[in-house]
């Protein structure tokens, strides 16, 4: 089967040949993604020409190896709750016609794996799919090859079954067998042997998760159930904000407790190691009541953050396509005057969003353990090559002595408390030599110092000719930085708080055309003029990160709410009006599909209170494609918005597993649905407010849709394009959508159905 | 007619005269179903009526949990029984969908029914009575705009004497002074007064209550129990050992949170959630009314202590170390980042009675319906035992200042068990 | 020294009165199934029976257990032969990271263990202390959906243990 990587790979070179913007960032130097040497997931590329993650470590035995054990392929990727391990699993198991329990698979160790940078961004089949399917293509042309010198037969004479290679006349030969002299320590090639996809048992097919079972019947599955022999408890205390100096502790006391192996202070850093979990619960009380602050620092509240984004030190990027032509990004150092566009605006919408949290259930945790010189740490982070470097840095310890290990943790949305909580451990491991430690965060400390998903504000004006068709785009976008990976030791918070601290490197926004707080502001449809000047906040008030979908949530409720303004000015129906500004045929089929399993016509007879809304967006341009179609209703008595129906048409490449991928969609809409309405961190000037679940309230099963159906278009032989965040954004679009028509007002501040919501009045 | 007839005549006379008065009383006309409506549903009515309704309370014993709004059914402990509230929609079989506006303000004023039956005081038409004819034609307006509900009566579970609904008109000679009130000046407190005595009908629930059901005037505001509850007295909130200030009272009817006072819970959450929905000033004015009604603090002796009370609340303040303190202990997020109160300071451990305490421990407050509210607390009733419930009492009571220990614990949360399945 | 009774079986643990029965659970039983979420009983991570009613065991003092039988997950079956809500968990995929999901079963068990056929707003309005942060609702409510469909499920059998 010849594949087309072609989607992916093509806008990143017709972005990257817009000479403009090389030469604006080139002045530039801080937007290392931009030399072509590293992705924009903070790994280096070293052969450009190979086919995803390939591009990064292009030598085979990084990812399959074959000995007298057995076969194992490796994978920097890791399991943040998505299933990707069974999927990347699956891609193996079919490109080497063996079955899964025939081969061992692992994921995301510092020692054992290709370093693949973040698990992020729906990045994992994409880049990680792909190098697995080309790696095991070609390793399986070896064995082949290999095997017939061996048997002295041509190798298109030998079929492959279960891990065995069989002649023609019934000789057989292991892989292992056939491995014997094979050096799998070359670099790949471009291009890979084809495969018959008529052969698969895996790809494409809904295979059980291999974690299911485990999980359901109390199995350990999780960094949290980690028990070493001999393991400490720690917990942490940390400061009250961000600023907070700690001017007093009496430890005396804390150390006296039962248990207690020690305090650790460190400038405003407070830990405590015991015996016991309880123990340690309890010392981390007393610790907590034992400490005074001093805060330095007033915060911006709910109804002040936005004012405050316009007002902080930013810089300015302009992203803009004209014509039919690549996007292209500069950045300024203060606003400039846009071009003169054709005024007035036929429409201008704009949105507030206010910082939201990760709010894995399970708060971070980490086990680590120094010993001999060795550092190991076991984690939940999304990348164990960053955090090791990180770690390394901050810790003083060539890279060699530290070993970063991933395990899973509870789901993982992006970029959490996962390294700093990995941080606290190796920290305090390190400073507890020969015992392994444990730390679990608190859920107030989750949800006080993860990184926030940042508050945004757009803008956007659109014009439009007499007939309704889009001349010209003008969206403007308030947002503190959504990738504060760890780029250096300053981005682990403990390293932050110790007496003698390491600041955070500087900011800098993902480039698009994957994008930051702008990530999907440039519109997938046919607008001959669109500039987007997105505004990055550099003081960041509240520390913000990656949140699935980034800016693309905002952006594409904005993007979509002004479709559909447009097409009721226009007496159009909204779907037939966005149908009209896309060229894109895959695009132009998912709206269609859901459109019409909807049972779309425009002008729906629903009961009183029920209304309907729709809304597209391809992932950041580049990836999966995705549109919903919902009903909704609104119950001002109870104060509710339910969703009843939602059917969601999706388009993600081809399919490794059709399951997997619904489960992401209906997750993916149940959880945007719990963001668009109901989310919101409380802050005041003392800092984050809400630090449980009673004040910062998610969705729970009474409010969760009534139905979701979700529609998949395959494509076999197309790129695998991932799918975990791309129902963000249309679901909270679909809903601001229905929400309108049925009150007549369009809601511009998320969340929308708090309970003092405007909504209900 | 000799001395022993005369005075047999007089007492049949009297004898007749009582019974025709009774039966006046206890007797009352159908008033004739309407077709529609009598009353013009302007969309301004209709704004106005919602406003009253929510003042009233209506939705809050006439929607059954899990039900249609405003559809009844909803069971009311009495002492006397259950009663099961009606269905106040606009449906024409099972609703008030037939009903005038003659016949809905003849139900607000007398308690009765549209075809004359007398209703049961449990709907609180004693204060209703008070409420003006402007804003009983808004709320009249309001309600018949509601969606229509199919949902037929329940039968109430009362014995005998009291399903005769004509013995009810001797109550009404005792209790019901039929307004409505003469109009009142515009400052807060007048509107307070009226909101607190005709539409809010607080002292349903903060009077103590007579052996027949009705209110103890002489004690009014002093407290009462309700559903197990305790509903506090409102003449002592300026007694508090932190006094409420105005600005507390309407923070707590607005959110059911006081930030120095403690959440609200039982019966009283769901008034404060339609609280937060009227106009702020009508909730201020509630605020500078009561406070107008403030007394000096009623002493009781304080009781002696328990025997065991130094073992009790060293054992209380170990319970309150593995259950509690995660939330409410010293330094936790809820005291910090949250800003709530110790719990020291909250009414359910500094009033008069452990019943609130018990019962928070017991039930918890359940998830508001609808995110966005912040108050809730898990129940407790399958996790600690009675001993253990009291012993966290008395440990939360000795952290209240100048509060004596409850005596009769026990019994409380033991006899708070058997009443609450 | 304190007396438990896990999943069948006695233990006398030297542990704290006050510990909160999570803790005892996880590290001194060596117990995965209930999972530390909160700790404030407000997302049900750490869902157990006792006595057959789903209490958060995250503040549940041992001492207050006394001579209620305590049951995990892991009572309910193994990977080998999982008991019928973790089938149809597996059966319908109905996890994506799976951490709530030892506490939901559980909860889900007292509810079918007491009630028949319940409807599917009992199901959810049962459910509801239970948080999710995955989004996996759609598929936790069909596979206990599918089990409420066969009827009411066992219980423990005799309920109490001696002390
Ligand atoms: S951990 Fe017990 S309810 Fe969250
Ligand atoms: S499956 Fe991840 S929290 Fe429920």
């Amino acid at each position: 089967m010849k594949r087309s990587d072609a989607p992916i790979d093509q806008g990143r070179r017709a972005f990257l040949a817009g000479s403009g913007l090389m030469v604006s960032f080139a002045l530039l130097g801080s937007w290392r993604a931009f030399a072509g040497q590293e992705n924009t997931l903070g790994a280096t590329i070293l052969a450009p020409d190979l086919p995803g993650d390939l591009k990064i470590e292009p030598v085979l035995d990084a990812w399959i190896k074959i000995d007298a054990r057995g076969v194992t392929v490796c994978s920097g990727k890791v399991e943040l709750g998505t299933g990707v391990r069974t999927a990347l699993w699956q891609v193996a198991a079919d490109q080497l016609a063996m079955p899964l329990e025939r081969f061992t698979f692992v994921t995301a160790d510092t020692a054992l794996t290709p370093d693949e940078g973040y698990t992020a961004g729906s990045h994992t089949m994409a880049d990680g799919g792909t190098a697995i399917y080309h790696a095991a293509a070609q390793v399986r042309q070896m064995l082949l090859d290999a095997a017939a010198a061996k048997l002295g037969v041509p190798a298109r004479e030998l079929a492959l079954h279960d891990g065995v290679i069989v002649a023609a006349d019934g000789r057989q030969l292991t892989y292992e067998q056939a491995a014997e002299g094979v050096d799998l320590h070359q670099r790949a090639k471009p291009v890979s042997p084809d495969s018959d996809p008529s052969t698969f048992r895996y790809i494409g097919h809904a295979i059980p998760r291999v974690d299911i079972p485990a999980k359901v019947t109390g199995g350990a599955a999780y960094v949290q159930d980690m028990r070493l022999e001999g393991m400490l408890h720690a917990r942490v205390v940390r400061p009250p904000d961000a600023s907070a100096q700690l001017e007093s502790v009496d430890t005396r006391a804390v150390e006296a407790m039962p248990g207690v192996v020690k305090v650790v202070r460190d400038g405003n850093y407070l830990a405590v190691l015991a015996e016991r979990e309880w123990q340690a619960v309890q010392a981390m009380r007393a610790l907590r009541e034992a400490a005074r602050w001093r805060s330095t620092r007033r915060y911006p509240g709910n109804d002040t953050i936005h004012a405050a984004l316009k007002a902080l030190p930013q810089r300015i990027y302009v992203t803009t396509r004209e014509g039919n032509g690549p996007v292209r990004q500069s950045q300024h150092a203060a606003p400039d005057a846009a071009p003169a566009a054709p005024s007035p605006a036929t429409l201008s919408v704009g949105f507030g969003k206010q910082y939201v949290i990760h709010g894995s259930i399970g708060p971070s945790c980490a086990v680590a353990v120094y010993r001999d010189g060795m550092l190991t740490v076991w984690t939940h982070t999304q990348g164990v090559f960053p955090l090791r470097a990180g770690l390394a840095e901050w810790l003083g310890l060539p890279k060699d002595k530290l070993r970063c290990i991933h395990v899973e943790g509870a789901g993982c949305y992006g970029h959490n408390g996962a390294d700093d909580a990995a941080a606290d451990a190796a920290l305090l491991a390190f400073r507890t030599p020969g015992r392994p430690v444990r730390v679990q965060w608190m859920r107030d400390q989750e949800a006080a110092w993860e990184p926030l998903g940042p508050a945004m504000l757009t803008e956007l004006e659109a014009f439009a000719d007499e007939a309704g068709q889009l001349q010209a785009w003008r969206h403007a976008l308030w947002s503190t930085p959504h990738n504060e990976r760890i780029v250096n030791a300053g981005r682990l918070i403990p390293a932050r708080l110790l007496a003698r601290p390491v600041a955070s490197a500087p900011s800098a926004p993902i480039p698009q055309p994957e994008g930051d707080a702008d990530r999907n502001a440039v519109p997938l449809y046919r607008i001959p003029s669109v500039r987007v000047d997105m505004h990055f906040v550099t003081e960041m008030p509240f520390r913000t990160s990656a949140m699935r979908s980034l800016g693309g949530h905002i952006n594409v409720v904005t993007i979509e709410s002004a479709m559909d303004e447009l097409a009721e000015r226009f007496g159009q129906d909204p779907v037939a009006y966005r149908l009209r500004h896309l060229d894109d045929a895959r695009a132009r089929e998912v709206i269609q599909r859901a459109a019409d399993r909807f049972g779309w016509n425009g002008g729906q007879a629903l009961p009183d209170g029920h209304g309907v809304g729709f809304a597209f967006s391809q992932y950041k341009n580049l990836m999966g494609y995705c549109a919903i179609a919902l009903e909704v209703k609104l119950d001002k008595q109870a104060r509710s918005v339910q969703i009843v129906r939602a059917v969601a048409a999706v388009d993600c490449g081809q399919i490794v597993n059709p399951d997997g991928l619904r489960n992401q969609i209906e997750g993916g809409i149940v959880q945007s649905s719990s963001w668009t309405l109901y989310e919101q961190v409380l802050i005041g000037e003392g800092g984050v407010r809400s630090v449980d679940w009673s004040s910062y309230p998610i969705l729970r099963f009474p409010q969760a849709p009534v139905a979701i159906d979700v529609q998949m278009i395959d494509r076999p032989g197309h790129a695998f394009l991932g799918a975990a965040e791309i129902a963000q954004g249309p679901t909270a679009a679909a809903l601001v959508n229905a929400i309108k028509r049925i009150t007549g007002h369009r809601p511009l501040h998320l969340p929308l159905a708090r309970q003092d919501s405007p909504l209900f009045a | 007619m000799n001395r022993r007839q005369k005075i047999l005549a007089g007492i049949g006379a009297a004898g007749f005269i009582g019974i025709g008065l009774f039966l006046a009383l206890a007797i009352k006309p159908a008033i004739a179903p309407v077709a529609r409506p009598d009353v013009a549903l302007s969309p301004a009515l209709v704004a106005q009526g919602e406003r009253i309704v929510a003042l009233g309370d209506c939705v809050v014993c006439h929607t059954a949990p899990g039900g249609r709004a405003y559809a009844g059914g909803l069971p009311l402990k009495t002492p006397f029984g259950t009663l099961y509230t009606t269905n106040i929609t606009p449906d024409r079989g099972t609703g008030i969908g037939e009903w005038s506006f003659e016949a809905f303000r003849r139900a607000m004023r007398q308690g009765v029914s549209r075809d004359g039956h007398l209703l049961y005081p449990a709907f609180p038409y004693i204060h209703y009575t008070k409420v003006t004819d402007e804003d009983l034609r808004a709320a009249y307006a309001f309600l018949m705009t509601r969606t229509p509900v199919h949902a037929p009566a329940r039968r109430n579970e009362l014995p005998l004497p009291l399903r005769f609904r004509p013995s009810l008109a001797f109550w009404n000679l005792l209790y019901l002074r039929e307004g409505p009130e003469p109009a009142t000046g515009d400052a807060p407190a007048e509107r307070g007064r009226y909101l607190v005595e005709g539409l809010g009908h607080c002292s349903s629930c903060h009077t103590p209550l007579g052996v027949i059901g009705g209110e103890k005037h002489r004690e009014s505001m002093q407290g009462g129990v309700v559903d197990d509850w305790s509903a506090p007295a409102l003449d002592q909130l300026a007694a508090a050992p932190q006094p409420w200030t105005a600005g507390q009272i309407v923070d707590y009817l607005r959110t059911g949170l006081a930030s120095e006072h403690g959440a609200a819970a039982g019966p009283m959450r769901p008034v404060t959630e339609n609280l937060g929905r009227v106009p702020r000033e009508d909730v201020q004015a509630i605020a500078a009314y009561l406070l107008t009604l403030q007394k000096p603090l009623r002493t009781v002796e304080p009781p002696a202590p328990p025997g065991d009370q130094d073992q009790r609340i060293d054992r209380g303040r170990q319970v309150f170390a593995g259950a509690c303190a995660e939330c409410h202990g010293e330094g936790s997020p809820m005291r910090g980042a949250m800003g709530r109160p110790a719990l020291a300071m909250s009414s359910a451990v500094f009033g008069p009675s452990p019943r609130n305490a018990v019962m928070t421990i017991r039930e918890g407050l359940a998830w508001p319906s609808q995110p966005g509210s912040t108050t809730y607390m898990p129940p407790f009733a399958d996790v600690l035992n009675d001993r253990q419930i009291a012993d966290v009492v008395a440990y939360l009571r000795s952290t209240a200042p100048h509060a004596a220990p409850w005596s009769g614990l026990d019994e409380q949360v033991a006899h708070l068990r058997e009443n609450r399945p | 020294m304190i007396e438990l009774h896990v999943n069948g079986e006695a233990h006398r643990l030297d542990v704290a009165p006050e510990t909160p029965l999570l803790y005892v659970l996880r590290d001194d039983l060596k117990l995965n199934g209930a999972k530390f979420g909160c700790g404030m009983g407000q997302c049900g991570a750490c869902t157990v029976l006792v006595d057959g009613r789903p209490v958060f065991s995250c503040l549940f003092p041992v001492s207050s257990v006394g001579a209620r039988p305590v049951r995990t997950v892991e009572s309910l079956g193994t990977v080998e032969r999982p008991g019928p809500l973790q089938k149809a968990f597996i059966d319908h995929q109905a996890v994506q990271c799976g951490y709530c999901i030892a506490g939901m079963i559980m909860r889900a068990q007292a509810l079918l263990e007491t009630v028949a056929h319940p409807s599917e707003q009992q199901i959810r309005e049962h459910m509801s202390p239970n948080l999710c942060r995955c989004g996996t609702h759609m598929r936790i409510l069909a596979a206990i959906r599918e089990v409420a469909a066969q009827g009411r499920l066992p219980g423990a059998g005799p309920q109490k243990v001696s002390a």
